[in-house]
């Protein structure tokens, strides 16, 4: 890999000042420091975030707020979370490997890079997260980890993260510090879809660092779970997931969240399918309908189409699952 | 020299005795050792398929910190590249790679460069500054179905008895299968490694190898030395599959890089070249056809390979061996082609070509039994011949019936119901699927070395190695056994060139043919031994007397320690039989259809391997071979970019291997079988035939689950999709 420097920061000031002179944080490297080996990111310098104080995770109010540097393994292995956020916490634990969940930090997760394997082999000359305006080797290559939702002409890689999955579905905001101050923003809008520039990947300005996520708590949250499909039961990024919350009140849906992994460029809300659900009664036909939307506006390439049809069946699964579990307690 | 003589130690289900030293990191691997002034090489690789290397601007690369060189065929040495003294046999026909004898570029990934610095860290960077020109590229062939337009029939292979299209034709029942095996790579946790060292005009190297002894040939004829001049040693290999069996570039580049540098010179491979520099298992097409008539013998069996291949290389392997011998039927052909694409060339991987052969012959069979209604078992029991067809030989041993009998009984085969799709249980569907396996029980020339001290100790030496089979505990067991002694008074030396000559640690021969070797070294000592005290000697006995020792013996002649060296000799046991390792695998899947995924519960081998020398060690090969089977059947596919030949899920987090949680219950039995013929051991060696029986039981199980017939591998979760729900 390139040479580079590497500084520790003490304190926000500290990080924010080398952030500003063109280092890139490091908080669980365990993706950057792939991608620096493979000399597909390049780094001056690195500023390690480690000793910044952002790693609790705690209650306040009806608002779970958990720390940018706490580690998956953190998140997983929280009780408030397992109870209260049942979906992050089986988001979190179908993630990688145990070795890299104890490294890997939630904040670092949101912004993880994909895994697009024109993205991550320089030996393709086409690819516009890695080379702006080169082309993307995906459209008429190899697609079968590829996105669905949310493409455009100049890239359909998939984003990664199951936890951003959980989070995106329950409405999750991510708070942001800058020397401009202190600001909030959902998933959504941190998330970039990668339309005619999908080298931009996210809204955070230079200098600002992500301090922590949060998470609204309530009925919905505390009633959900999370799917992953993908090719091995265990170290493999997901073909279709799904976070999935559902609250069912004298038969009828009252609150409903689906979100999908593995089939967006971002994390993809389902709105169509919680619209569906919403007033209607939790019946396996009106779910299974209401499932059939999980993957609307869904364009498929050459081997990826058996995404769309499996994102609605995960749906379904997850639905009638949860409306089985409610119905029992 | 037979074993006559009840053992006490072999057969005993002994614990590693390196496993100690793995576990707590003592064991020391090629990559472990460094010689003071040890340089680091990065290979710099060809980003295109074809064509020459036109010009390479290394001016920025040496001007970055740490470099010492970078090398190419522009300022290479030019080598003597002789023949080594002996052929290397794991090599295909072809013209070999020679590392920067020439600027043709054959595949992506082919080293066009070294780079050589202080740390690995400066050797990388500093080869992603090498700027490299190419001229005269045309678009590489990679496409299967383009690439066999240049396709070579492998003469060998292509066999005919009876008169195969006439019978088939007459047939009762036909089926006619077309399957897809997808590339597989190796991929062992340890990478491939080199460290060279000169001193004095001779090469020392440690390198990650299954075949020591060759690699000190054909690198002394690479540089015109004395084959005594290349001393190789590689004390443990972290796993290698067959990526270990013959010479890759990045070996003798290390050499040339320390010999023109002066310094010790270490290359390791990256992941990612690891998927093009130390072979795969190829990409494989067949088609198999048989006849039967109602009574369900079979009366014709046409099998046609095609299998990848590089353009410089024509690699082949047994594909098509099994078909001929497995099955009593008179009327059989076989007929095999390789296919040259513009990518690296194969090489054997565990179970060479009868892994691939046998997933498309018992897919087959699969077929067959459920168009006459058969029970896949009886079909196979019904057709199990009573000497080997196609050698019409006599088969040493054959146990396959015992296997299939036992075997069915132990995993409760009987509870199966003929009719596929229809057994559903908790949600899922359930099935079970049978498949054989087989593999030549070879058994090759090779030699050792014992030394008895009058400590009442004793050193085994063998150039062989230990992948991970457990060689060094074997051997050990062994010569315990031929000279009275603890086990735990043998020291066993190997993976050193200097070491009495072995064939390569593969193909199942190992335990054979260098066991057999250590076994008629024990017996040369206890031979000098009596020829010095004047005793008589009995060389059938294995166990002598403990009142007279061979140690009490030493002892009382006055000798410290006595040593003789002792061959395995093959001699025309191969001609006089058909020697072959049977096995017959049970596995139980549970697929739940809406979502695709298939689960396997549990697999069962039983399997007939002659003598068993560590139970504990051959029952973990034996699993890990059925781990391999469930990899090539639900997971392993090294991906080809089709515009440019580039793997494209060149890692571990993207070529997937099973891990642990798709593993289930794996059980291994062994049936009775006694070999006086094989070789002096009675062993057959089970590496190979471990893997061999899974991939096809895991897809008969999964058409048995659901109907479906799935033909190509890996089988992953689209292809069980298509029902609506």
């Amino acid at each position: 890999m390139q040479p580079f420097a590497f500084v520790r920061a003490d304190d926000e000031e500290s990080a924010r000042a080398a952030l500003r002179q063109g280092a890139r944080a490091l908080a669980g490297g365990t993706s950057l420091v792939d991608l620096l080996r493979l000399q597909v990111e390049q780094a001056p310098a690195l500023v390690d975030l480690g000793k910044l104080p952002f790693r609790s995770i705690e209650q306040a109010g009806g608002v779970l707020r958990i720390g940018a540097l706490a580690t998956l393994s953190d998140i997983a292995g929280n009780p408030l979370i397992q109870h209260a956020a049942p979906s992050l916490a089986q988001a979190v634990l179908a993630s990688a490997s145990p070795q890299l969940r104890n490294a890997a930090t939630i904040g670092g997760n949101l912004l993880q890079r994909t895994r697009c394997a024109y993205f991550r082999d320089t030996g393709f000359e086409r690819c516009n997260k890695r080379k702006p305006g080169s082309g993307c080797a995906a459209l008429d290559g190899d697609d079968r980890g590829h996105a669905v939702l949310g493409v455009s002409d100049h890239c359909i890689a998939a984003h990664a993260s199951d936890a951003a999955v959980a989070l995106t579905a329950f409405d999750a905001t991510v708070r942001l510090r800058g020397t401009a101050g202190e600001r909030s923003v959902a998933i959504a809008d941190l998330l970039r879809l990668p339309g005619d520039t999908p080298w931009l990947e996210h809204t955070l300005a230079p200098d600002e660092l992500i301090v922590a996520v949060e998470l609204p708590l309530g009925d919905v949250l505390r009633r959900s779970a999370y799917r992953k499909l993908r090719d091995r039961a265990s170290y493999a990024f997901a073909l279709v997931s799904a976070a999935v919350g559902l609250v069912i009140e004298d038969g009828l849906v009252r609150e409903a969240r689906v979100a999908l992994g593995g089939v967006g460029t971002v994390p993809w809300r389902a709105h169509a399918v919680e619209d569906a659900l919403v007033g209607r009664p939790a019946t396996q036909s009106s779910v299974s309908q209401a499932a059939q939307r999980a993957a609307d506006g869904a364009v498929a390439g050459t081997q990826n189409g058996f995404k769309v049809e499996l994102a609605r069946r995960t749906v379904r699964r997850v639905l009638l699952q949860l409306a089985e579990d409610t119905a029992w307690k | 020299m037979e074993m006559t003589d009840a053992p006490s130690m072999i057969g005993r289900p002994l614990a590693r005795l390196d496993g100690r030293a793995k576990v707590t990191g003592a064991a020391r691997y090629a990559a472990e050792f460094a010689p003071p002034g040890m340089l680091h090489g990065f290979l710099v690789d060809a980003t295109v398929a074809t064509g020459r290397v036109a010009a390479l601007d290394a001016r920025t690369a040496l001007a970055s910190p740490g470099v010492h060189a970078v090398i190419w065929h522009g300022n290479a040495p030019r080598l003597p590249w002789n023949e080594p003294v002996s052929p290397e046999f794991t090599r295909p026909d072809g013209a070999r790679l020679r590392a920067f004898a020439d600027d043709r570029v054959r595949f992506v990934g082919q080293p066009i460069a070294v780079v050589v610095a202080d740390t690995i860290e400066q050797a990388h960077f500093a080869a992603s500054l090498i700027n490299v020109t190419y001229a005269e590229q045309r678009d590489p062939v990679v496409d299967f179905t383009e690439a066999s337009a240049a396709a070579t029939l492998r003469r060998d292979d292509t066999t005919a008895r009876g008169d195969p299209d006439a019978a088939f034709a007459a047939s009762d029942a036909q089926v006619d299968c077309s399957t897809v095996i997808a590339r597989e790579t190796h991929s062992p946790l340890e990478s491939h490694v080199t460290i060279a060292h000169w001193q004095q005009g001779k090469l020392r190297l440690w390198d990650k190898s299954q075949w020591v002894s060759n690699v000190a040939r054909v690198l002394a004829g690479d540089f015109g030395l004395e084959p005594g001049d290349v001393e190789v040693i590689s004390p443990y290999v972290g796993g290698a599959f067959g990526s270990g069996g013959r010479v890759w570039p990045h070996t003798e580049i290390a050499a040339i890089a320390a010999r023109e540098l002066d310094r010790p010179v270490k290359i390791e491979l990256t992941r990612r070249q690891m998927f093009n520099l130390v072979g795969h298992r190829p990409y494989t097409e067949q088609r198999v056809r048989l006849g039967a008539n109602s009574d369900g013998l079979l009366t014709a069996i046409l099998h046609d390979g095609a299998a990848e291949t590089s353009r410089h290389e024509r690699f082949s392997e047994g594909l098509l061996r099994p078909t001929r011998m497995l099955y009593g039927c008179a009327d059989v052909a076989t007929s095999y082609i390789v296919v040259p694409r513009d990518t690296s060339t194969p090489t054997y991987m565990r179970a060479p070509g009868e892994a691939s052969g046998l997933f498309a012959l018992e897919t087959a069979m699969d077929e067959l039994a459920w168009q006459l209604r058969l029970d896949p078992v009886e079909l196979r029991l019904r057709n199990d011949p009573t000497h080997d067809l196609h050698s019409n030989l006599p088969f040493s041993s054959r146990s396959l019936a015992a296997c299939l009998r036992q075997g069915a009984e132990t995993f409760g085969w009987s509870k199966r119901r003929l009719e596929p799709g229809s057994w559903i249980e908790d949600g899922e569907q359930v099935g079970y699927g049978v498949a054989v396996a087989t593999y030549p029980a070879n058994y090759v020339r090779a030699s050792a070395r014992v030394r008895l001290s009058a400590n009442g100790s004793a050193t085994v030496e063998s150039a062989t190695s230990d992948m991970g089979p457990g060689t060094y505990t074997s051997l050990a067991q062994v010569a315990a056994d031929a000279l009275g002694l603890p086990v735990e008074a043998i020291a066993v030396e190997i993976g050193r060139s200097a070491l009495p000559n072995t064939p390569p640690h593969g193909g199942s021969m190992t335990m054979a043919s260098v066991g057999s070797a250590v076994l008629a070294a024990c017996n040369a000592v206890k031979q000098k031994l009596a020829q010095i005290t004047g005793t008589e000697h009995a060389p059938a006995k294995l166990v002598p007397a403990p009142e007279d020792s061979l140690v009490e013996q030493l002892r009382r002649a006055g000798l410290a320690q006595i040593e003789a060296d002792g061959h395995s000799n093959p001699g025309d046991t191969a001609k006089r039989f058909s020697m072959h390792a049977f096995g017959a695998v049970f596995v139980e899947v549970r697929v739940d259809r809406e979502l695709g995924l298939v689960r396997i519960p549990r697999i069962h081998g039983a399997y007939g391997v002659g003598r068993v020398v560590n139970p504990r060690l051959t029952r973990s090969q034996c699993t890990g071979g059925m781990i391999g089977g469930v990899g090539m059947a639900l997971f392993e596919a090294s991906e080809l970019d089709r515009a440019s030949g580039r793997v494209i899920n060149a890692d571990l987090a993207e070529y997937l291997i099973p891990t642990q949680a798709d593993i289930g219950e794996l059980t291994v039995a062994f049936v009775e079988e006694t070999d006086p013929h094989v070789n002096p051991l009675g062993v057959k060696g089970v590496g190979e035939i471990a893997v061999c029986g899974a991939a096809p039981a895991i897809a008969n199980a999964v058409w048995h689950a659901t109907g479906k017939r799935l033909r190509d591998l890996p089988i992953r979760l689209e292809a069980l999709l298509e029902r609506r729900m």
